[in-house]
């Protein structure tokens, strides 16, 4: 197998781009990691996406985005895995230039979710859910977590204040990250100001609703020489990707998310490394109780002791287990089907040095994507070359 | 939006939707919520229909107050993920309850109820929901 680097990265800024369709902001991300990577052609196109049809009535994004692009005939497709469709994509272009198949690839993560109603919104996102046995009784997506969130609280005996400073530690984060949706430090009882919107989970342990983009260039070690110094590589050292229920009523166990358990373990074997060698973690807070539960299910908490990280000041940048060094999904905002590139992005930036939030000599990263509520999960390595 | 057009879609599920009838593996004894193809224990691919009593506790609930398009009527709401006395878990609405009486380990049961009405020449969805038992 070929070792896979990343040696471009490009974004839009996450928010509410009236001006911007879908195609124009997944091509604003694509032609500036290739202006990065100085690569002027690519051999596929890998698109991460979760709902475009639902949301803009446009499937066939490979095509659409490739064609836009001006990437020529080139193979290129949609990768879906809910919100983890972005963290699937990178995956699927690494597995290309690993086999061979291809030598420079391209991986886009793109959704443009603000052309609908709020409402229309919830809904399309509640399709990650199971639609016959969830959906079909009204829930949303913020229902399912607020009913693993009580649960958690209940068990391990947290508060709705203990779970609001991975808010606070998201948005310290996101004030320095210039393509953030949200640039602005809160406290704890901002959060607890904020409306419930599924007890007893608040609009602020929720991330936004938001369009962006956000893409990487991935060859091999080999070919990497021909266009950037080793200053700019990062490799994607292991990966792992697995599946839980998509009903959460049929979990064994609704307080360990076993699909990033699973996809960590994997991960971790194929990078070589153990869990304490991470640097910095760029978990998937899509609400603030998946971010305790992640923690605990990779492996940097013990059960139950997730939120005990956050209270003990542990998740800043410059504490033990750096979380969300850019905003996560809280602050820096979460087009759902990108958000897997955008943490890729983030990641190669710390690792690179030049990130506006640096988390001091980082060696190693890591990002976890989450599909559903933890029905497919996917864990990515990240190493300095 | 998400309006759907085939009967045939809420049909084939009556059985679970108004009865709660699961599965049975009848090589390990499993019961499930809904009927699997394979058995999540045992992975035994010989499943009856079994029959669950409707009566349960609440593990963790919550209160909908932005709920999906088409739901828009009902809010807020309060959605529970039920334990079956018979040991699967299914989620579900909780009615006829006071939302502040809800609590961990609060005896339910299952009723039939409308789940949700489309316009007025839609069709209209019965499910189970779950109740504080009549004493």
């Amino acid at each position: 197998m070929r070792k896979p680097v990343i040696i471009g990265v490009g974004l839009t800024p996450v928010g509410e781009h009236w001006r911007l369709g879908l195609r124009d902001l997944a091509a604003e991300a694509l032609l500036n990691a290739m202006e990065d990577a100085g690569v002027d052609k690519v051999d596929s196109l890998y698109v991460g996406n979760m709902a475009s049809g639902s949301f803009i009535e446009q499937e066939n994004l490979g095509a659409l985005i490739a064609d836009w692009a001006g990437l020529g005939n080139i193979p290129a497709v949609k990768v879906e895995a809910a919100c983890a469709s972005g963290g699937a994509a990178v995956q699927e272009g690494v597995k290309a230039v690993m086999t061979g198949l291809e030598d420079v690839v391209a991986v886009v993560g793109v959704e443009k979710m603000t052309d609908v109603w709020p409402s229309d919104a919830t809904r399309y996102l509640a399709y990650a859910a199971d639609a016959e046995w969830e959906l079909f009784h009204g829930v949303s997506f913020v229902a399912l977590n607020a009913l693993i969130m009580r649960r958690y609280m209940k068990e391990y005996g947290y508060t709705e204040e203990d779970l609001a400073l991975f808010a606070v530690n998201a948005h310290a984060n996101g004030a320095k990250n210039p393509y953030a949706m949200f640039k602005k430090r809160i406290k704890v009882e901002s959060v607890m100001k904020s409306p419930y919107v599924a007890d007893p989970l608040k609009l602020f342990d929720a991330s936004p609703i938001a369009d962006g983009a956000a893409a990487v260039i991935i060859t091999t070690e080999e070919k990497a020489k021909e266009f950037v110094d080793n200053a700019k590589m990062v490799e994607v050292a292991g990966m792992g990707r697995a599946i839980d229920t998509i009903n959460l009523a049929n979990r064994e166990d609704l307080l360990i998310l076993k699909a990033a358990k699973v996809a960590a373990e994997r991960a971790y074997k194929m990078a070589g490394i153990s869990v304490n060698d991470i640097d910095f973690f760029e978990v998937h807070d899509a609400f603030t109780i998946m971010a305790a539960l992640s923690l605990e299910s990779i492996g940097v908490a013990e059960r139950g002791k997730g939120a005990m990280l956050a209270k003990e000041g542990q998740i800043a940048v410059d504490g033990n287990y750096p979380i969300q060094t850019l905003g996560g999904l809280k602050a820096r905002g979460h087009p759902v089907g990108a958000t897997g590139v955008y943490q890729t992005v983030e990641a190669v930036w710390q690792l690179r040095g030049e990130a506006p939030n640096q988390v001091a000599n980082a060696e190693i990263g890591l990002t976890q994507n989450i599909g559903g509520t933890g029905s497919n999960i996917t864990v990515n390595i990240l190493r300095r070359v | 939006m998400g309006r759907p057009m085939q009967v045939s879609r809420y049909w084939r599920h009556f059985k679970e939707k108004y009865r709660l009838i699961g599965g049975k593996c009848k090589n390990c004894g499993h019961v499930h919520f809904p009927k699997r193809p394979v058995c999540p224990e045992c992975g035994g691919k010989d499943i009856e229909d079994f029959q669950f009593s409707g009566k349960g506790k609440v593990v963790s609930w919550t209160i909908v107050r932005n709920p999906p398009s088409g739901y828009e009527y009902y809010k807020p709401y309060p959605i529970a993920l039920v334990e079956l006395e018979e040991g699967p878990v299914v989620l579900a609405q909780l009615t006829d309850v006071d939302p502040e009486e809800i609590d961990f380990g609060m005896e339910v049961e299952m009723v039939t109820r409308k789940v949700r009405e489309f316009e007025e020449d839609g069709i209209i969805l019965y499910g189970y929901k779950f109740r504080p038992p009549i004493k």
